[in-house]
């Protein structure tokens, strides 16, 4: 019974991630279009909210061309590893108030390995530089690798940042368990201020959040695909629905990004009421992921992009230094006073 | 506690099944009428130069080893960042302190040197 | 019964995955076996009780030392023909001295190791363990870890920044 409920979790859980992503490419498209004074996509569906299912449709029926002197088994990979990161993260992120159960099992998150916990979410980060590398190393195309290998030189130089953003928090809740990290941040500090990491781990939180669109390669960090010198970067040669596996990645990266974002700096599923109704968790989280989903479109129609050798000199000159400055004036604060 | 990694397999496998299907379906959905052109890699529309398969440089193998020095002492921090309030107190801080001073010795070096920049 | 499945299935992955490795023509296809043979030993590690490892096998082998192993294979660009030519003579001997090395280091260690078995910690080895173990009483392992990843780093750039 229990293994059911476990699995039911997790393949709800999987679904509703896979099938909100093409909601979110919709909605992308949406506010891109509202930020340059155009309408968007509106004639498939009501406000054209189904042309991602229209798109999806017609990459699954495009030819798929395989260029000549690919490497076939890693070509056929890459795309697979690139979905699989972004996927898998979701399983230690509860999406609610854990004591809503059914049969005695918590269902507002899929599992909580304590000892883990948050490092899971690190660890599949550091391999989705797998699907990237591979594509541009498989395609055989001089745009593809150079642009694989800078993303891939990109998305770990941002890891180190995105690995001391985390210490912080870490650091003022004594656990790795995403469960745990949320309840700490249930205590108000002085004068009424929420106790939500947000607060209290500033620097932390501009850290993970700049890391994570650095990850994901999301503006300003979208170098991968600067189009104007490296055609499409690492998926130059992929079409079809190969070309659209790398896409739905994306998509699916800045959904799992804004869910931990709102899970390890917001708070998760608190909010004012929860406690009388645990099942108003789940709308309070969705609320704050939609949030900064949004947040990310908008740094995308607002900003320009670095240009690599700034993007390369960010990470290591200003968000490594800031990030152990974090983590020691943290620890310092902490235990000078024997808590947080 | 192995119980605790079960859902995780379940997510993995869908994740690996979703991609395979979908890459599967798409394969037998789209036709195929390849031409030599077609599949020459893209290259702005000229003639390919040479092979694809061209040297970078050392740098990017600089940054690689870097981020795994860094990525080990981030790894090391990790239990003492858990176990700070509790047990390990201020005495923990200075433990840490000096670990993290030595290997900032290393990144001072690294950034005086130049092996911070990309040019 | 389920440990013993879990066992050899993993033992079936890492030993056939770094089979292949060593087998494999091309550098790129040999690292991507090693990185399944790392995959599985991080697994093995959350089988035995070792939580932490497993998240830090994953992060630090496959996310990190495979990465620059992939970099370097691709950045060097073995190609098929530069391969050393090998005669039939080197590579009987080649075989020889490798089996003559795995017996001398089998009987050295099954001669001079006990192995002794112990119980596994029910729910699994937790980060108070590791973090007592590592800050109380290995302290001077850890700090002396630091100074050989000092070396490692000065080494790196040493020998990067020569020709340039």
């Amino acid at each position: 019974m229990e293994y059911l409920i476990m699995t039911i979790k997790a393949v709800v859980v999987f679904a509703v991630v896979a099938g909100s992503m093409p909601f979110i490419v919709w909605a992308e498209r949406k506010v891109m279009a509202d930020a340059q004074a155009r309408i968007g996509p509106n004639r498939v569906g009501p406000y054209g909210i189904l042309q991602s299912f229209a798109d999806a449709l017609k990459l699954m029926f495009k030819e798929d061309v395989t260029p000549r002197q690919v490497d076939k088994p890693i070509y056929f990979l890459a795309p697979v590893l690139a979905m699989i990161p972004a996927l898998t993260a979701f399983a230690v992120v509860p999406y609610g108030s854990p004591e809503v159960t059914v049969y005695g099992v918590p269902i507002f998150y899929v599992t909580d390995p304590k000892q883990v916990g948050v490092l899971w979410v690190f660890a599949v980060t550091t391999l989705s530089v797998y699907g990237v590398v591979l594509a541009g190393w498989a395609s055989n195309n001089k745009w593809s690798l150079l642009g694989a290998l800078r993303s891939a030189a990109q998305m770990i130089s941002y890891e180190v940042a995105l690995g001391l953003a985390i210490l912080g928090v870490v650091l003022g809740s004594g656990s790795l368990s995403l469960i745990d990290i949320v309840e700490k941040q249930a205590v108000p500090r002085a004068f009424g201020i929420p106790g939500i990491w947000l607060f209290a781990q500033p620097v932390a939180f501009l850290l993970f959040f700049t890391a994570s669109l650095a990850e994901t390669n999301r503006t300003p960090f979208d170098l991968p695909e600067a189009e104007s010198e490296l055609v499409a970067g690492f998926h130059t040669e992929y079409s079809s629905f190969k070309f659209a596996m790398f896409f739905m990645a994306e998509y699916i990266n800045v959904l799992t990004v804004s869910a931990v974002v709102a899970t390890l700096f917001l708070g998760g599923w608190l909010g004012p009421g929860v406690g009388q109704f645990p099942l108003l968790g789940v709308v309070y989280f969705a609320l704050k992921t939609a949030a900064l989903i949004y947040l990310i479109m908008w740094l995308r129609a607002t900003l320009p992009r670095f240009r690599y050798d700034q993007l390369m000199r960010f990470a290591w000159k200003v968000l490594l230094p800031l990030g152990l400055a974090n983590v020691f004036i943290t620890a310092l604060w902490v235990g000078l006073r024997g808590g947080t | 506690m192995l119980k605790d990694y079960f859902p995780i397999l379940v997510m993995l496998v869908m994740a690996v099944g979703f991609g395979v299907t979908m890459i599967f379906l798409s394969s037998i959905a789209g036709r195929k009428r390849p031409t030599a052109t077609k599949e020459s890699p893209y290259e702005c529309g000229s003639i390919p130069v040479g092979t694809a398969r061209i040297r970078f440089d050392v740098k990017f193998y600089l940054v690689a080893i870097l981020f795994i020095l860094f990525d080990l002492e981030v790894v090391f921090l990790w239990p003492w960042a858990v176990l700070f309030i509790e047990r390990l107190g201020l005495f923990g801080l200075v433990e840490v302190a000096i670990f993290v001073g030595i290997l900032l010795v290393g990144f001072v070096y690294a950034w005086r040197k130049g092996a911070l920049e990309w040019q | 019964m389920t440990e013993w499945i879990l066992f050899i299935v993993l033992t079936a992955v890492a030993v056939g995955s770094a089979l292949m490795m060593v087998l494999n023509r091309n550098p790129v296809h040999a690292a991507l076996w090693l990185v399944l043979t790392f995959l599985a030993v991080a697994v093995f590690f959350l089988v035995l009780g070792a939580q932490f490892l497993f998240a830090a096998q994953i992060i630090i082998y496959t996310g990190a030392i495979m990465v620059l192993f992939l970099f370097v294979v691709m950045l060097l660009n073995l190609e098929r023909e530069r391969e050393p030519i090998v005669t039939g003579g080197q590579r009987a001997a080649a075989v020889a001295l490798a089996f003559a090395l795995l017996a001398v280091l089998v009987i050295a260690i099954a001669a001079r190791t006990s192995f002794p078995t112990m119980a596994m910690v029910p729910g699994g080895i937790t980060l108070t363990d590791l973090g007592v173990a590592l800050f109380d009483e290995w302290l001077l392992p850890f700090e002396l870890a630091s100074i050989l990843l000092l070396v490692a780093m000065i080494g790196a750039i040493a020998l990067a920044r020569r020709r340039t």
